[in-house]
């Protein structure tokens, strides 16, 4: 590192171990507590139904606010200006969304996981299959971008090598969620929610400080140092139908995030879940409107050619103004909590992907639905392990990788996937069987398909000089396409015992009657 | 519960009235959803120097804009719950006692 750059990010400090320790003793303690309430599936998958709405509002934003939106949207704003404000919009605008179409039927429909309100009234063997290939796809994708990520902050942050962070968040992800299922999952996440928004709201304080707690002062003071142009749009939203079908991605892809569904089975009814989702969409709106702030900050402060020569892509802006403006102790405080901002997150995700394993293939596909309490724990906890050891495999054989697009992949895959059928076996009574399978392949498929042949991948990662398909994100050509097949599949044959269901399938979502 | 008294209650307007009141709210709110967001993210694609124009000082209007479509996300989402707590729950849980009463 050249002289010039006085920073003590790379090398682990007595502080940044200290807070990490604490932190890491804490949500341990926190584990060994919830492991002895962890015993039925319903604790295990659900903590017992008994998360109220506050706390499940903050593990929702502990589940959804990443490192990546962290670390990445304030790094966006600092070296590309209003292009990282854009971004930052398109991540909180799927969750009005979430209330208004699904937040209280999936409440009110479900047992553990999204597949059980997919298969409600469908056939039980091919729609679990189908739907846990669509929720574990859009899961393992999700899981791969997040383990690289960790791998290179945790490296570029305490100086540790890639293989061991990935390794190291691994082992403590599985700790929470191996004994202490969904109960310690959430505590982690709502602890990592209000370590998060204190962080960054300290770091916003102490920004806003120096321009006299004048916003209109800092963004002069970017101005003075960038151009005008740091304030304006620039390159990231050019083509029309681009930014739509990422909109759409972004938007109704969290829709079909089968570790975000999930934990509306944690609070005792429908009303929570409603409220629960004001309360993330409150924390995660605040998080993300305060962000910008922190990226504008390090851009007047710190510099955009500093912040780029620690990191290309910027990750260390927010931690850089941290360390100018709080020291070295708050930098270890910041990076403590970016580390266990990455740990709740793949904590949900890896519950996310056991339950797709344990709860919709072994007991409803080998068991056709019959398995003692007991031994479905067994298997989750086997499926833990199973999913925890291939998320350390994958993030190491994707060492050193572009894998940015495989978060756009996975909201793609959620949006085209697992969002069209959930949608339809709620509203529509002759959607069936055929119709349902159909569509999560056609979802899959084609935004697999089109993402590999998009300049995304056929062209920054294959380097072919021309991309065969025009856009960066498939969803506006693979969600109509997998409703449309969903709807031209199940008008071809009818299914009476799927239809004869649909309306204790209705009592149940607008009354809940029956719910579990 | 009788399978008499749900298909009575399927079939009465009070549940027929709440289904389609519940969708009606929810799809103007979705509505109005995508066009705060894709009104945004479309302005931006096509006209970005509406975005540029000054406030006076050099804070350019697209700031508060892209403020709003955070703030006004969160607004929406507030409305529907505002909505659903004095005017849906109420009645779902009429329906729900005549579902009962009627055992």
């Amino acid at each position: 590192m050249p002289p010039t750059l006085d920073t003590s990010l790379g090398t682990p400090t007595a502080s940044a171990v200290l807070f990490f320790l604490v932190i890491a003793a804490l949500t341990l303690a926190v584990t060994w507590w919830a492991a002895r309430r962890t015993r039925s599936t319903k604790e295990f998958y659900a903590a017992g139904r008994a998360v109220g709405a506050l706390e499940n509002g903050l593990a929702l934003a502990g589940d959804y606010m990443s490192a990546a939106s962290f670390l990445g949207i304030a790094g966006l704003v600092a070296l590309r200006g209003y292009d990282g404000m854009i971004y930052a919009t398109g991540w909180l605008v799927g969750w009005p969304a979430l209330m208004f179409l699904l937040a209280e039927p999936v409440r009110n429909l479900g047992k553990f996981t999204f597949a059980d309100v997919v298969a409600f009234r469908l056939r039980q063997v091919p729609v679990r299959i189908a739907s846990a290939f669509g929720g574990i796809l859009t899961v393992l994708f999700y899981t791969i971008a997040q383990m690289v990520g960790a791998g290179n902050l945790i490296r570029l942050m305490f100086g540790i090598p890639y293989e061991w962070a990935v390794t190291g968040v691994g082992l403590v992800m599985l700790a929470y969620v191996l004994f202490g299922g969904m109960i310690a999952t959430t505590w982690v996440q709502i602890i990592k929610a209000v370590l998060l928004l204190f962080g960054v709201s300290v770091l916003t304080v102490l920004v806003l400080a120096q321009f006299d707690f004048s916003p209109p002062r800092l963004y002069e003071a970017v101005a003075a140092r960038y151009g005008q142009a740091a304030l304006q749009p620039g390159g990231l939203v050019t083509d029309p139908y681009d930014a739509v079908s990422l909109g759409l991605a972004l938007m109704l892809g969290l829709l079909g995030l089968p570790h975000i569904l999930m934990r509306f089975y944690t609070v005792p009814d429908a009303r929570a879940a409603r409220a629960s989702v004001l309360y993330a969409t409150g924390f995660i709106g605040y998080f993300y409107l305060i962000i910008p702030i922190v990226g504008f900050g390090a851009s007047a402060l710190v510099g955009r050619e500093t912040i780029a020569k620690v990191d290309a892509g910027g990750n260390m802006a927010a931690p850089l103004v941290a360390e100018l403006l709080g020291g070295t102790p708050f930098l270890g405080f910041i990076a403590a909590v970016a580390f266990a901002t990455i740990l709740a997150v793949v904590a949900g995700l890896t519950l996310a992907g056991a339950s797709a394993l344990s709860h919709d293939i072994f007991v409803h596909v080998v068991r056709r639905g019959h398995a003692e309490d007991h031994e479905q724990v067994r298997v989750a906890r086997v499926a833990t392990i199973v999913f925890g050891i291939l998320a350390v495999l994958l993030g190491i054989v994707f060492k050193g990788q572009n894998v940015a697009f495989m978060v756009g992949l996975a909201f793609a895959i959620a949006c085209s996937a697992n969002f069209p059928p959930l949608l339809l076996s709620i509203v529509w009574r002759r959607f069936n069987t055929p119709g349902a399978v159909c569509s999560i392949a056609t979802g899959a498929g084609l935004s697999v398909l089109l993402i590999v042949l998009s300049p995304t991948v056929w062209v920054d990662i294959f380097h072919y000089p021309q991309a065969i398909f025009p856009l960066r994100n498939p969803a506006i050509v693979s969600m109509p396409c997998a409703f449309l097949v969903a709807i031209a599949v199940s008008l071809m044959a009818r299914e009476p015992s799927a239809e004869a269901m649909f309306d204790d399938e209705k009592l149940r979502t607008y009354l809940g009657v029956g719910a579990e | 519960m009788s399978s008499d008294s749900k298909s009575r209650l399927l079939a009465s307007p009070a549940f027929h009235s709440l289904v389609a009141r519940r969708w009606r709210v929810s799809l103007v709110l979705t509505a109005l959803l995508f066009v705060l967001y894709y009104g945004y993210i479309l302005l931006i694609a096509v006209n970005k120097p509406a975005l540029a124009a000054s406030m006076g000082g050099v804070t350019p209007i697209g700031i508060p804009m892209g403020a709003a479509v955070i703030v006004g996300s969160w607004v929406l989402t507030a409305l529907y719950i505002v909505w659903a707590n004095r005017s849906h729950d109420p009645e779902v849980e009429r329906l729900r006692a005549e579902l009962a009463r009627h055992d």
